[in-house]
């Protein structure tokens, strides 16, 4: 980075070529240093698909290299969701997938031979360098000082808030998504600027490809109404404005609705009304402008803009009206939790129990983007100077983007470019200042005049009165302030260096799929249950074998084990999974029936008791019952698991309902034969289990992992001679007492 | 102080050039001119002015693409009348059929208000032939996407 320091220093003293040169040759190196931060995780681990999305996209990715494009456009995939299935190919973004495709067959074509997993494991810091270059160009829209753009470029590139969402294997849709969301906005203010249909078109066709590639599109569809809104009403129109904004608008929502998945969104639903709306306000306005022109009557034009005026609000008036009459769909639950933090738990607990959709908590923001937070500010106060068209574009994004990475974690993701980019501008403003060796004897110096207005102020406070006519001089005079400043400047930037490196390193370049643990003697050990677990269904089970899993999994299973699932992370379906957790919440004689509606052959549970691994089902386990209980409140109910002091326990004072669902069953059977009697502890909540486990009558456990992470439990069939399971197992169980298990057994049924 | 005083600049240039930015569909300009100013100025004395004024200054090719936007303003209407009338039942092929006139539409405007000689000063970078070379480029991908919509 520090490459970037001295750029100033070639001004005027080499050509422009060597400025050429030399700038590519950063850009080269700040993409190589954007890919190479990324690959952690490869290095530690290995060439692995992370988390739970990315394994869908990635079966989806091989489904269409397999199957060609058309097959995949119009795939019904059976094997999830049994028994309903998915209409998957209309309801994924494809972009992703295509894009990979296409890199893989181009390399084929290339007779290069390449296996389909490790496009997509790198394609996320391949991606992740060229938004680095597509931040450079926007940038170099917004400013004039040579140096920002390089700075935003590197800052992109190593910024953890990005790297969280792009490290190689994470193969989500977000991968490509920050890319074309940057250069969308690269090419909308080059359309706005140049008021060219050319750049607009482009700007739609990467809208297009945007809205192909991930479902916060939204955003850009909002963002750039708003920009020309703001525009309009700062009486800043301009036909240029009507130019770019209507070529983008025309082209881009009918390349938008060419995705499936979209289809007559654009015209249906409410998110995307300001769009439309801003285009028929231009429209207005043009219409306006061409009338206030030709008439020279005052009177005349103020009539036309109360015209104008009164259009806006009818038009807005019918818009809320076939809003409340249902033509256009109202806002989506998604949407409303955008507005009110508190409505997706009350709501639609779906969509609350997502970690990523939680409020932000503050030591994020430093944690994501370290110092930058604080240049932030101070570069859209430098917007604010020099307020052209584009500049309000910056404030506009900076305040929308702050406010809704403030409600939710994921969008963190696309308020890191603007911060990248405003940060970017304010450092390399102050190193424009204090980096130039000369003093600035004369007040026209190109490298000082150019800096905008009045910031330091001992040198211009003593002029008074005229000083807003004439350019303020700023300047630096002696050596010693320039060489603290810079050298301030320079440590900040290494340890923000420093700190994203490490961040990248630990926290978030985990594949998740794979656990790492150290050894005693510092060594790493690696626990890799989910894969041996997935292994074994893959290997032991029938193809059709179908799972019942918590829907976290189900991407997994179907990515890895390749086996059917009931539900799994598209979550389309509410009832279903909720039908999932009442099983997993019911006693096992209410389950039972429902697994055998289902059709389900295995149960897997995650426990992370033995070895203190937080993300389990139990934990996750009141999600389920609340999921559950939207749809059958009067069965399962919420408060039957806390204790009457309203906690949440696993151990002897855990609730009878506690004690009797099947994931606490399924969770803790067995697990107090692994400790000496008495003993048995459970590692994440830190307590000591009962001593008699629980028992199990209609499932039989089928495999346990190494580190009992991955449980799996097979649904028995029906007893050959007509007893129920819990009486059957008593018999088996009971065997010496022949006589009177037959009429004990019903009330063991009640004691359990 | 800075900010105030660019934003005076685009202002007066905007209202001296737009003089024909917009829709040109004449008879509507004047239709609802006499509707709303009547209280003023003999309506049809204004209407009128408006028309000569458009008739003098406009240059031919310029009318050219007038008398096409109108076109496609009477085509576009079309469409959304059948739509009421009939129904919307291949939603699809109406919805590209309309906006494959609206984007012609507000392309031709876009090249219109590039190729008008008094938006210089905003088309600092776009010339004529330029104009009409992205019209070219925007048209057909849009009507590229029109069809491919049409089901």
């Amino acid at each position: 980075m520090s490459d970037i320091n001295d750029e100033p220093f070639f001004k005027g003293s080499t050509g422009r070529n060597t400025r050429g040169v030399l700038r590519l040759t950063i850009l080269c190196l700040i993409a190589a240093a954007a890919i190479a931060s990324r690959l952690f995780s490869v290095i530690r681990f290995e060439s692995i698909i992370h988390e739970f999305d990315p394994w869908f996209n990635f079966r989806a990715t091989k489904y269409l290299v397999q199957h060609g494009f058309y097959d995949f456009w119009d795939w019904f995939d059976d094997r999830t969701w049994h028994p309903l299935g998915r209409v998957t190919g209309g309801t994924l973004y494809p972009g992703l997938m295509v894009t990979s495709g296409v890199i893989y067959h181009a390399l084929r074509a290339l007779t290069i031979p390449v296996d389909i997993r490790n496009i997509c494991v790198l394609l996320a810091p391949g991606f992740s360098g060229l938004t680095a270059y597509a931040t450079y160009l926007f940038t170099n829209e917004m400013t004039t000082s040579p140096s920002a753009g390089l700075l935003a470029a590197a800052f992109m590139g190593i910024a953890p808030g990005y790297i969280s969402r792009s490290v190689a294997g994470s193969y989500d849709n977000e991968a490509i998504a920050i890319f074309l969301l940057v250069f969308t906005f690269f090419l909308w203010i080059k359309a706005l600027k140049v008021g060219s249909a050319f750049w607009g078109a482009l700007c739609a066709l990467f809208y297009g490809y945007m809205v192909s590639a991930w479902g916060g599109y939204v955003f850009i569809t909002n963002l750039i109404p708003l920009h020309v809104f703001v525009l309009v009403c700062m009486g800043r129109f301009s036909p240029r404005v009507y130019v770019a904004y209507c070529t983008w608008f025309a082209i881009g929502t009918l390349a938008s609705m060419q995705i499936p998945f979209v289809g007559f969104l654009p015209i249906r639903s409410s998110e995307h009304m300001s769009a439309l709306g801003i285009f028929g306000l231009l429209q207005l306005v043009g219409f306006v402008d061409f009338i206030r022109a030709g008439v020279p009557s005052r009177q005349f034009k103020t009539l036309v803009t109360g015209f104008a005026v009164s259009v806006f609000f009818v038009a807005l008036a019918g818009l809320v009206l076939l809003t409340i009459t249902g033509v256009i769909a109202p806002w989506t639950g998604r949407f409303y939790s955008l507005w009110d933090t508190g409505y997706a738990k009350i709501h639609i607990p779906i969509i609350a129990s997502v970690s990523e959709h939680q409020p932000t908590a503050w030591p994020a923001y430093f944690f994501d983007l370290n110092m930058l937070i604080w240049l932030f500010p101070a570069g859209v106060y430098l917007c604010f100077l020099k307020l052209n068209d584009e500049q309000v574009f910056i404030v506009v994004y900076s305040i929308l983007a702050s406010y809704f990475s403030g409600v939710m974690v994921r969008l963190m993701l696309t308020l890191t470019p603007i911060v990248c980019v405003s940060a970017a501008m304010a450092l390399s403003y102050v190193l424009d200042t204090y980096l130039t060796i000369k003093s600035p004897a004369e007040p026209t110096d190109a490298q000082v005049s150019e800096a905008a207005n009045g910031s330091s102020s001992k040198k211009t406070g003593k002029q008074d009165g005229l000083r807003s006519m004439r350019e303020p001089l700023v300047g630096i005079y002696t050596t010693f302030s320039k060489t603290s400043v810079v050298s301030a400047m320079t440590a900040y930037l290494l340890i923000f260096v420093l700190h994203c490196t490490w961040v990248t390193s630990n926290a978030y370049s985990s594949p998740s799929v794979v656990l790492a643990s150290r050894m005693p003697d510092g060594s790493q050990h690696i626990i890799d249950d989910y894969r041996e677990a997935y292994q074994w269904l893959r290997q032991n089970t029938p193809e059709d074998a179908k799972i019942m899993s918590w829907w976290d999994y189900g991407y997994q299973i179907g990515g890895m084990a390749d086996r059917p699932t009931l539900v799994d992370n598209n979550t389309w379906n509410n009832t279903h999974i909720a039908t999932v957790g009442k099983a997993m919440s019911s006693r096992e004689e209410v389950s039972y029936p429902i697994m055998r509606q289902h059709e389900v052959d295995y149960v897997l549970v995650v426990f992370g008791g033995l070895l203190g691994y937080s993300g389990d089902d139990i934990n996750k386990f009141l999600w389920m019952v609340r999921i559950a209980e939207g749809i059958w409140p009067d069965e399962v109910k919420e408060r039957d698991f806390f204790t009457d002091r309203g906690e949440y326990r696993v151990d002897e004072g855990a609730t009878e309902t506690m004690k009797n669902s099947l994931m606490y069953k399924m969770s803790y059977y067995n697990y107090n034969t692994l400790f000496p009697a008495g003993q048995a502890q459970d590692r994440v909540r830190g307590v000591k289990l009962p001593d008699v486990g629980p028992t199990l009558n209609t499932v039989e456990e089928a495999f346990t992992s190494e580190n009992w992470i991955i449980r799996i439990y097979k649904v028995k069939d029906l007893d050959n001679v007509g007893r129920d399971h819990a009486s059957a197992a008593s018999f088996d169980r009971g065997n010496k007492k022949k006589k009177t298990t037959k009429k004990r057994g019903p009330k063991i049924l009640r004691v359990d | 102080m800075a900010p105030k005083r660019n934003a005076r600049e685009p202002t007066p240039s905007s209202t001296a050039t737009a003089q024909s930015s917009s829709p040109a569909s004449v008879p509507s300009v004047s239709s609802k001119a006499s509707h709303k100013s009547s209280s003023n100025q003999s309506p049809q004395q204004i209407a009128l002015g408006i028309w000569q004024n458009y008739l003098d200054m406009t240059p031919q090719r310029t009318k050219l693409i007038d008398v096409f936007m109108a076109f496609l303003v009477v085509v576009g209407g079309l469409q959304f009348v059948y739509c009421v009338i009939a129904g919307n039942y291949p939603f699809n092929a109406f919805l590209s059929g309309f906006s494959a006139t609206v984007g012609q539409f507000v392309l031709t405007a876009s090249l219109r208000i590039q190729t008008n000689a008094e938006n210089k000063a905003d088309f600092g970078e776009v010339s004529p032939e330029r104009a009409f070379a992205d019209y070219v480029f925007g048209s057909l991908i849009l009507h590229f996407f029109c069809v491919n919509f049409i089901n």
